[in-house]
């Protein structure tokens, strides 16, 4: 996750309060999640950025993930997404949101 | 009078010591010279690049399919049997391409100098397209050794050093001319750059007339899609590399400007080509695009840390001849352009929605009425060891998402339908030359041929590259068999008694 990411994240979380905030990440390749996630729950695993050491711990989901899914009207939810879930495919929609619960819960 | 895109032909240039001129190695060695020797190390040999499968599908002598049922990693299966020569062109090796670098040479500004023992045995044993009694003379006279170094001690803001396997065979420099000292965009990378688009064009032109069996005398017009931006301070990007290339080939009756628009550019010279001929302002139009030096390496760092060769050693060249009907070659549907408009968003999406899905809505078609897809062709063993994924495949997994969206296949055929109406990537990572077009060469055999009956040409182009706009680039054109070709047989059967 970029330095200049890093500091943002570190503002908004001093300006608002962490138990505030809540991400929606879009990426979809497994690696990048795994990092933005890991970094913004419990700080930057490469130790070089603001949040070397931060446990933020601010709730990380994916926007494919139920969770999400379920508060956004369908019809909006199939015009923005509709495409990318397909693309996906449920296979690793399903891992990417097994991997966030996990993190969710460290 | 219907455009029809009559032929098309592919050259690669392998030019492994070429390779640190590449924007990337060029800066990276500068930081750290001990990375020259790293990068050498893994530079393929000819015959490596030559057997190496998607080279060949470039040069006509394998169909993508037949690629696909290659195992990755394509470099460690390669193809003993090629060949250099293919179909739709060639691949040149590197001691022939200084040969045509120094005809591209031949107009009197000294810029690449070739020692005397080098450039002799190319006179003597080189063999090209464009190596003929007369070449020999145009190509002039060898330096001495001890003048090159003699140039090259003035530092490479005057002259760069040629190497030909790892040897110090000559030097590219500076414009000579007293008014171009203090001009950066004369200095000998940048001249380097465009001479070898002008180069590797040129082949790529050549091969195409002599494919066609035509003079070059025919051609009336002459689009260039090369990425280069040729011009001198005050007009960076002027342009010129049409009428150079032209000029090269003996296209003494055409004329015509250079199309830039980043990657998308051959779609628009082809769609501004067909354009020209359909109003007919030209009978003959030739599209062509240089290869691309700046981007020679440009992901060697991924190769290296994946033990991979640096496949980014060819610079790749196209030519397309587009012209009146011919009641044979397919034709181009002006009737149904795909653009991606300002006003849409840069989502990659909606840039998909609209360069496949209203094109195909004007010609009231469903996505499964095409045959063949050809989008960005980046090979993806070039791209996925340096983390930016296999672009076909994203590119087919949206198209063929759309299809599931429109309900004419289901989830369960998503593989099946990029399998079918897409392809493998195989282009080298030349910016305008993966823009689908590769695939044109094998889309007019495969359209003759009956194996297809119609192809849809998509490219993508950034344009924030620039850092003019944040808007995102899209074309797409649609081929299909000529109607006329099954007429046109119907008529020689009356004709019989």
């Amino acid at each position: 996750m970029s330095l200049e990411y890093q500091k943002s994240v570190k503002e908004l979380a001093e300006k608002y309060g962490p138990e505030n905030l809540v991400v929606v990440l879009g990426f979809l390749d497994e690696e990048l999640v795994e990092i933005y996630a890991t970094t913004l729950t419990l700080g930057d695993p490469s130790y070089s950025g603001s949040l070397a050491g931060v446990a933020l711990r601010l709730k990380v989901y994916h926007i494919l993930e139920p969770e999400v899914k379920d508060q956004i009207p369908e019809v909006v939810y199939q015009e923005q997404m509709g495409l990318a879930e397909i693309t996906t495919g449920q296979e690793k929609i399903k891992k990417i949101s097994k991997m966030l619960k996990e993190i969710r819960e460290k | 009078m219907k455009p029809v895109i009559k032929g098309s032909a592919y050259v690669l240039a392998h030019v492994p010591d070429l390779v640190r001129y590449g924007s990337k190695p060029y800066r990276e060695i500068e930081k750290d010279p001990n990375l020259l020797p790293k990068i050498e190390k893994n530079l393929r040999r000819f015959l490596d690049v030559v057997a190496y499968p998607p080279n060949q599908v470039f040069i006509g002598n394998l169909t993508p399919d037949e690629l696909r049922n290659i195992p990755q990693p394509w470099f460690e299966n390669k193809l003993f049997s090629a060949s250099s020569c293919g179909n739709f062109g060639e691949i040149v090796g590197e001691n022939n391409f200084y040969g045509v670098l120094k005809l591209a040479d031949a107009n009197g500004y000294d810029l690449v100098w070739i020692e005397n023992k080098f450039l002799s045995d190319i006179k003597k044993f080189g063999i090209n397209i464009f190596f003929d009694e007369q070449s020999s003379q145009k190509m002039g006279e060898g330096k001495t050794i001890a003048e090159i170094q003699e140039k090259l001690a003035l530092g490479p803001r005057m002259a760069l050093p040629l190497f030909h396997n790892e040897k110090l065979i000559g030097c590219f420099n500076r414009s000579q001319d007293p008014h171009a000292q203090e001009d950066e965009a004369l200095g000998p990378h940048p001249l380097m750059e465009g001479l070898a688009a002008k180069a590797s064009g040129a082949l790529a032109l050549k091969h195409l007339i002599e494919k066609l069996k035509m003079s070059p005398e025919e051609i009336d017009f002459i689009i260039s899609c090369s990425e280069e931006a040729v011009g001198d301070r005050y007009n960076r990007g002027g342009g010129s590399l049409a009428k150079a290339i032209g000029e090269m080939c003996g296209c003494i009756n055409a004329t015509g400007p250079d199309i830039k628009a980043f990657c998308v550019s051959p779609i628009y010279a082809i769609i501004v080509a067909a354009s020209l001929v359909k109003a007919g302002v030209f009978k003959k139009v030739a599209v062509v695009g240089g290869g691309c030096l700046a981007k020679l390496g440009m992901k060697f760092q991924g190769h290296l840390e994946s033990g991979y060769p640096i496949i980014e050693d060819t610079l790749g060249a196209a030519a397309f001849l587009i012209a009146s009907d011919d009641r044979k070659s397919p034709i181009i549907r002006l009737d149904a352009i795909g653009k991606n408009n300002i006003k849409n968003s840069a989502r990659q999406e909606d840039v998909t929605r609209a360069v496949v899905l209203e094109p195909l809505k004007k010609l009231g078609k469903r996505i499964i009425d095409i045959d063949k897809y050809a989008v960005q062709l980046e090979n993806p063993e070039i791209t996925v060891p340096s983390k930016t994924g296999d672009v076909p495949k994203k590119n087919y997994d949206m198209i063929a998402g759309l299809a599931v969206l429109n309900k004419e296949i289901t989830p369960q055929e998503m593989a099946e339908f990029v399998k079918i109406r897409g392809m493998p990537g195989f282009a080298p990572t030349q910016g305008h030359i993966p823009a689908a077009v590769p695939y044109l060469g094998h889309a007019i055999e495969a359209i003759k041929n009956g194996g297809i009956k119609n192809a849809m040409f998509i490219a993508r182009g950034s344009l924030f590259l620039g850092r003019m706009s944040q808007l995102h680039d899209g074309m797409s054109f649609i081929i299909e068999k000529n109607p006329k070709q099954k007429e046109a047989k119907k008529c020689l059967r009356k004709k019989r008694p």
